[in-house]
């Protein structure tokens, strides 16, 4: 297995591709388009076979691989911010049909005001949609989870929509060294998409129903349950391909430090990396701290969070997303998971990095020190004094 | 699984559109859909917008299509046929089967016309098929794009101010030819000959096709059930829906319409959402800025 200095943009094309999805469709928007650029340079040399289809907005990027999918085809599609924001109708109804489309939402904040910027806002607003999310770390993570990805939304037992979520610039447009999947690893771990419904005159299926009162709720049962099934068949790819590859990426939550920690801190994507050089130095220092990052949000694995903290004194969620009217949208789910258990610590919420806000070192032990006082509460951190009048 | 697939209980039908659907006595669209499956035949895929065809033919756990078929969204028909078009060449599969996607005159002109022009634009071997009915009927007769001037509906009422819509219906079929596409048609109920030609030619063609039908709406246009033929005959006849093919952007075929000249107010009076054109005498100076777009049509096309 060979290392590659390479973007994380390019690492994540080269797997998608590897995977031989059938149809590519995309409409390109910062920071997605190196990802989808050269998805369509390795199309143009023929190095993957697979129709890319240049369309007129992401709805149609959405609608194109909808209609591949339930075809019979393996589809990818790639978007970020505004154009995720105009997929959600789409992406609603690919869950809602069952088609095991893949794409990557490159996280990036939402207008107004515009803003190009890393934040994880765009997906969060598809938490509900019946999408599988996972999000990413790094770009060897991102890489490899795209590769999963397929066999997890294939699985006869799935059958729903996979989501990679990584950060926009942080990740997309920073290089790394990623052991890239060849041709014949991913062929020996991903086989082919066999769906045994699929639009055909040798079989003519009725897709996409107008279904009532005495019907719907079921459909929404179903993907609920599938959800929940879905934590093992997650879990297992992950061994599969630790199996294979000797990496393990794709777990439903990975943790650092944390067996002995009386401070943890929980949090999803590249933020996870920033966060551990600060575990150690302060572990360095004798300070029992730890991390624990969420790599499968939906599903939402409460179950393993709460093994992994149910010793810990303090937790500090720290998120690039928030619920407007609410607070900080992890931090309540992570505070349910202790709901109805014998002892609940205690739980602070952090709303960091939004629109691209640089996340530091002095950002991460600046929430340290919040957690360390008395209260419980949420708070934005970061922010810029002179631009809020000292409120 | 969840049961959102289905199929169409084959003993009872003799048609490619089963009947038992549940669309209104004397809907034009259901007509129209039947005669476009008719001569489309068994290998075909079929996308459809949101709308009245989609809501009236699949109410689960039932399925009128005796064909695959799938609805997605409203704006997205051409967009989903498009991935079924890739996917079926992709997959090699591209012999077994044509995609014909369709929608209704708003999921065509207005919401999905972004994604027409997309399909259009890009060349996929599509045959498209608008349902004109003219309004959002599924909704409860709303104006659309398509909606005829001074027609009455329910967002756009007669009223002290006002005569209903006040603006000409969109030339969707020049859009459509405006993409340098390789075939467009007009067609109408009323001539199921002409519908079924119409299809059977398009799908001869590759690229994308473009099909607009006229489809009289009883309940929308408050005619009677029993003249939907009718109905829709005169407006061929008057010259208020041209009927003609556009083939690599020149009108190759016409259809004349009768001599001597079928006054409009033929059309007009037997439908109600007209009805406040014969209330008034004002109203006929509306109804002689109808004649004038027939008129228009007439010499445009070369109807006479």
């Amino acid at each position: 297995m060979s290392t590659t200095f390479i973007e994380g943009s390019i690492a994540v094309a080269k797997t998608v591709g590897v995977c031989r999805p059938h149809v590519i469709s995309a409409y390109p928007i910062t920071p997605q388009t190196h990802i989808v650029e050269h998805l369509s340079e390795l199309v143009a040399d023929g190095e993957v076979k697979a129709e890319y289809v240049n369309v007129e907005s992401e709805h149609s990027a959405a609608s194109v691989v909808l209609g591949s999918s339930a075809t019979g085809a393996r589809t990818y599609t790639a978007t970020t911010s505004q154009g995720f924001l105009l997929m959600i109708e789409v992406l609603f109804n690919i869950a809602g049909m069952r088609l095991p489309v893949v794409m990557t939402c490159v996280n990036r904040a939402v207008s107004a005001p515009i803003n190009i910027w890393n934040d994880q806002q765009d997906s969060m607003t598809a938490r509900d949609s019946g999408w599988i999310q996972l999000y990413a770390e790094d770009n060897q993570e991102a890489s490899d989870m795209h590769l999963q990805a397929f066999k997890i939304a294939e699985n006869k037992d799935i059958m729903l929509p996979v989501m990679i979520c990584m950060d926009g610039f942080v990740l997309t447009h920073s290089f790394d060294p990623v052991e890239l999947i060849s041709q014949e690893q991913a062929d020996k771990f991903l086989p082919p998409f066999k769906p045994e419904y699929y639009l055909t005159p040798k079989n003519p299926l009725t897709f996409g129903a107008m279904v009532g009162p005495d019907g719907y709720m079921e459909t929404r049962y179903f993907i609920e349950k599938t959800m929940h099934a879905s934590l093992q068949v997650i879990s297992n790819v992950a061994t599969d391909f630790h199996n294979q590859f000797g990496r393990f990426q794709g777990g439903l939550i990975d943790t650092y430090k944390v067996e002995d920690a009386s401070l943890v801190l929980v949090a999803m994507g590249s933020i996870i990396g920033t966060i551990k050089d600060i575990v150690d130095e302060l572990r360095a220092k004798g300070q029992k701290v730890g991390v624990l990052k969420v790599r499968s949000y939906r599903p939402f694995p409460k179950d393993e969070i709460y093994k992994a903290l149910s010793h810990v004194k303090e937790i500090a969620v720290v998120e690039k997303a928030v619920s407007l009217g609410y607070g900080g949208i992890l931090v309540n789910e992570i505070k349910s998971v202790f709901y109805g258990k014998p002892k609940t610590p205690k739980i602070n919420g952090f709303i960091l990095g939004l629109g691209g806000r640089d996340i530091t070192a002095d950002t991460i032990h600046q929430v340290i020190k919040e957690t360390a006082k008395a209260a419980s509460e949420e708070k934005f951190v970061g922010l810029n004094e002179a631009l809020i009048g000292g409120k | 699984m969840s049961t959102t697939t289905l199929t169409a209980p084959k003993e009872q039908s003799c048609t490619l559109l089963a009947p038992g659907h549940t669309a209104c006595t004397g809907c034009g669209e259901a007509l129209a859909a039947k005669l476009v499956l008719g001569a489309a035949g068994t290998n075909i895929i079929v996308t459809d917008a949101t709308g009245c065809l989609e809501v009236f033919t699949t109410k689960f756990p039932q399925s009128s299509w005796e064909v695959p078929f799938i609805h997605s969204l409203f704006e997205n028909s051409a967009a989903v046929a498009a991935g079924v078009e890739v996917a079926l060449k992709a997959l090699g599969r591209q012999n077994e089967a044509k995609v014909i996607a369709q929608g209704g005159d708003g999921g065509t002109a207005d919401i999905g016309l972004q994604a027409l022009s997309g399909m259009l634009e890009r060349g996929h071997d599509i045959l498209y098929v608008c349902y004109d009915n003219e309004a959002y009927m599924n909704t409860g007769v709303q104006r659309s794009g398509l909606t005829p001037f001074d027609c009455m509906t329910t967002t756009s009422p007669c009223g002290e101010l006002s005569w209903g819509n006040k603006h000409n219906k969109k030339d969707m079929p020049s859009i459509a030819a405006a993409h340098g596409i390789p075939y467009v048609a007009t067609a109408s109920v009323a001539f199921p000959k002409d519908i079924e030609n119409k299809v059977k030619k398009a799908l001869s063609i590759t690229g994308p096709k473009y099909m607009q039908i006229h489809s009289p709406c009883p309940l929308g246009w408050r005619s009677k059930p029993q003249l939907t033929i009718q109905v829709a005959k005169l407006a061929v006849q008057t010259g208020l829906y041209p009927i003609f093919e556009i083939e690599n952007g020149k009108v190759t075929k016409v259809r004349k319409v009768t001599t001597p000249k079928t006054p409009v107010e033929e059309y007009l009076k037997i439908q109600g959402r007209f009805a406040h054109l014969f209330k008034s005498p004002k109203g006929k100076e509306e109804i002689q800025k109808i004649q004038e777009i027939a008129d228009r049509n007439i010499e445009k096309y070369g109807l006479a």
